[in-house]
């Protein structure tokens, strides 16, 4: 090996996780990191958390927030701060699989018929038409009332419309894609049209609805408070942050901090998410301008 | 003589469009023999590219309709192939090399992985002999270090570096016939140079046949067997490049040749073709170029234009090539 080439060699190894997160935007940073301390203490909840979530305590009985009880205790002496940090378990999880599952299906259905076209994609699109003309809080509430509340059927309800918006995004990308150059040359190699489409077109574009989950995801965690909120999603004692601010509704004028705190939870959690996806927006749009 | 590798009689390519119908091929005929460059020659829009992609089955139809009486490639028709023979054919016997390496090249895959893929589908070869493979191709087509170089993604590439391994890619199935689609436009002066040397070093070891596609009459003359000039969907002339650069029978080919810039006298004005290219859409019932040519009479715009033979090897579409002599004269005052 020569020098020059051992001193390509280092330069290529040393580019690494450190050097990518030197590169992100601000908004990306500050993001990651306030998700990264709500999924640790999501993950950590039962060492960090001072009390049991479902533990009453009739002694301590709607106390506002002191240091035993960051943040105060509910009508059932219940530790809010345990319960909204057991709350994180609940939520994330729910808001990624609504968010994630149907992005993956959503996106290969949508890239598949962005490239075939014909009576597929017609046919595809008239389905997603349907689907997107009806509200979507309005029909989800509709199918679980159908179905009965619960986490399985919010799932459910979740994963038959929430794909659409994901299908529709990679249809979009995958028509301008496959007039590309290298589709064409991967065509030209006689490659198959799967191969095409999932191992040369996805990773193409992709990139947009990666960033519209990030936003997908708080629309989720709302979507899921929202129904918990009305009795249609997690049902008590679970400690879930929209059925916490619901508890919390009949006692807003004397404690305040039952519905506040949850609430904050989930504040917290949608800017994070929001800042995220802009970073994201930035960093893989750039990504993108530098090699077109 | 051999059968000619490819053959296309009357191949027609027509667009359905909101505007009417675009007729970006009309009734083309010639053929390629093997181990020979054919180059076609036009202006921008006069369906060169149009004529590389009807060739390999790769326009979408609707909008295109693409009809002729024989597409046939050494023994095989290429209409005729099913979608799975169509992609071997692509694969392994014809491929095609693009104008703009920078976009043939997908982002987000090492350039190694795409130039070894070929191989892997059409080869079955493992990943590791398809890794050297490549790395042998790369080194062929000129890369410099290119073991150390192919887990580079192309945007740490340059143009020209791109464009070879375009051409590895296209060489990795050893092509008989390689479809070259502008393939310097993108690049500038020296890199071209350096492309259409490889390209005729790698014709010179495999025996492949080249069609060149190009609207540069100097990258034609220098590495053209044949030419093919193509003026609003037709080929108005067809030769050798030598007789095609020497005594041009089509007064649009004689008009491209005077527009080339030379390198020695005064730097003066170039020398153009007045008026402009004709709308594909609305077809005129005689020769096309007809309304530009400054020898054209009442017979050239009704009597529609076929290719006739002069002699052996060259033929024109021009109705009256007597007037060529003509045509010299009154440009020359």
């Amino acid at each position: 090996m020569t020098v020059l080439e051992a001193g390509l060699d280092t330069r290529r190894r040393r580019s690494g996780l450190l050097r990518e997160i030197a590169s992100w935007s601000p908004s990306l940073k500050v993001g990651v990191t306030i998700m990264t301390v709500i999924v640790l203490s999501a993950i950590f909840a039962p060492w960090i958390a001072p009390f049991d979530p479902n533990e009453q305590d009739f002694n301590a009985i709607l106390m506002p927030p002191n240091l035993t009880h960051l943040f105060g205790t509910d009508v059932l002496g219940r530790d809010i701060f345990s319960r909204v940090l057991f709350g994180a378990r609940i939520d994330l999880v729910i808001g990624f699989i609504t968010t994630y599952v149907p992005m993956t299906y959503g996106v290969i259905l949508g890239a598949y018929a962005g490239y075939v076209g014909g009576v597929f994609d017609s046919a595809l699109m008239r389905i997603i038409d349907v689907a997107m003309a009806f509200p979507f809080l309005v029909l989800i509430i509709v199918i679980l009332a159908i179905l009965g509340p619960g986490v399985q059927n919010i799932y459910i309800s979740v994963f038959i419309l929430a794909w659409t918006m994901y299908a529709r995004l990679a249809r979009a990308e995958m028509m301008v894609e496959r007039t590309k150059d290298y589709i064409t040359a991967a065509q030209i190699l006689g490659f198959p049209r799967r191969r095409i489409i999932f191992r040369h077109g996805l990773p193409n574009v992709i990139n947009s609805s990666i960033v519209f989950s990030a936003s997908d995801f708080v629309l989720n965690i709302l979507l899921v408070s929202g129904l918990s909120f009305l009795g249609l999603g997690i049902q008590p004692p679970n400690p879930e942050w929209g059925a916490m601010i619901a508890e919390g509704r009949d006692f807003i004028r004397q404690a305040w901090w039952m519905a506040t705190l949850p609430g904050l939870a989930i504040v917290v959690t949608g800017v994070a998410l929001a800042l995220i996806g802009d970073g994201l927006a930035q960093r893989l749009g750039e990504r993108h301008h530098t090699t077109v | 003589m051999t059968s000619p590798l490819l053959s296309i009689r009357d191949l027609t390519v027509r667009f359905e469009t909101p505007r009417g119908t675009v007729t970006a091929n009309d009734r083309l005929s010639f053929s390629v023999k093997s181990g020979e460059t054919l180059g076609i020659v036009g202006e921008s829009g006069s369906g060169k590219s149009v004529l590389c992609r009807a060739i390999l089955r790769l326009l979408p139809s609707p909008p295109a309709q693409v009809t002729a009486t024989e597409i046939r490639f050494g023994d095989q028709d290429l209409q005729k192939l099913t979608p799975a023979g169509m992609r071997r054919v692509r694969g392994q016997d014809i491929a095609m090399v693009f104008q703009n390496p920078m976009t043939s090249l997908n982002p987000v895959w090492p350039i190694g992985d795409q130039v070894s893929e070929g191989l892997r589908i059409h080869k079955g070869l493992g990943r590791s002999s398809a890794r050297k493979e490549a790395i042998a191709i790369l080194n062929r087509v000129g890369i410099p270090n290119a073991a150390m170089r192919i887990d580079d993604y192309p945007y740490q590439w340059s143009g020209g570096m791109m464009q070879r391994a375009v051409i590895a890619m296209a060489m990795a199935g050893k092509p008989k016939l390689l479809l070259a689609d502008e393939p310097t436009t993108a690049l500038d002066v020296t890199i071209q140079d350096q492309i259409l040397a490889l390209l005729v070093e790698l014709q010179r070891e495999t025996g492949m046949s080249i069609v060149l596609v190009s609207h540069d009459m100097s990258v034609i003359s220098e590495t053209c067997d044949r030419v093919a000039v193509m003026y609003a969907g037709h080929i108005v002339e067809m030769g050798t490049a030598a007789t095609i650069f020497k005594s041009p029978k089509h007064p649009y080919t004689y008009g491209l040749l005077r527009s080339m810039p030379h390198i020695e006298g005064r730097v003066g004005k170039l020398a153009g073709i007045g008026g402009q290219p004709p709308d594909l859409s609305r077809r005129l019932p005689g020769c096309p170029f007809a309304p530009r040519c400054a020898v054209a009479s009442a017979v050239c715009r009704e009597r529609p234009i076929c290719l006739a033979s002069l002699d052996d090897d060259h033929a024109t579409a021009c109705h009256f090539p007597e007037r060529l002599a003509e045509l010299e004269r009154k440009l020359a005052s």
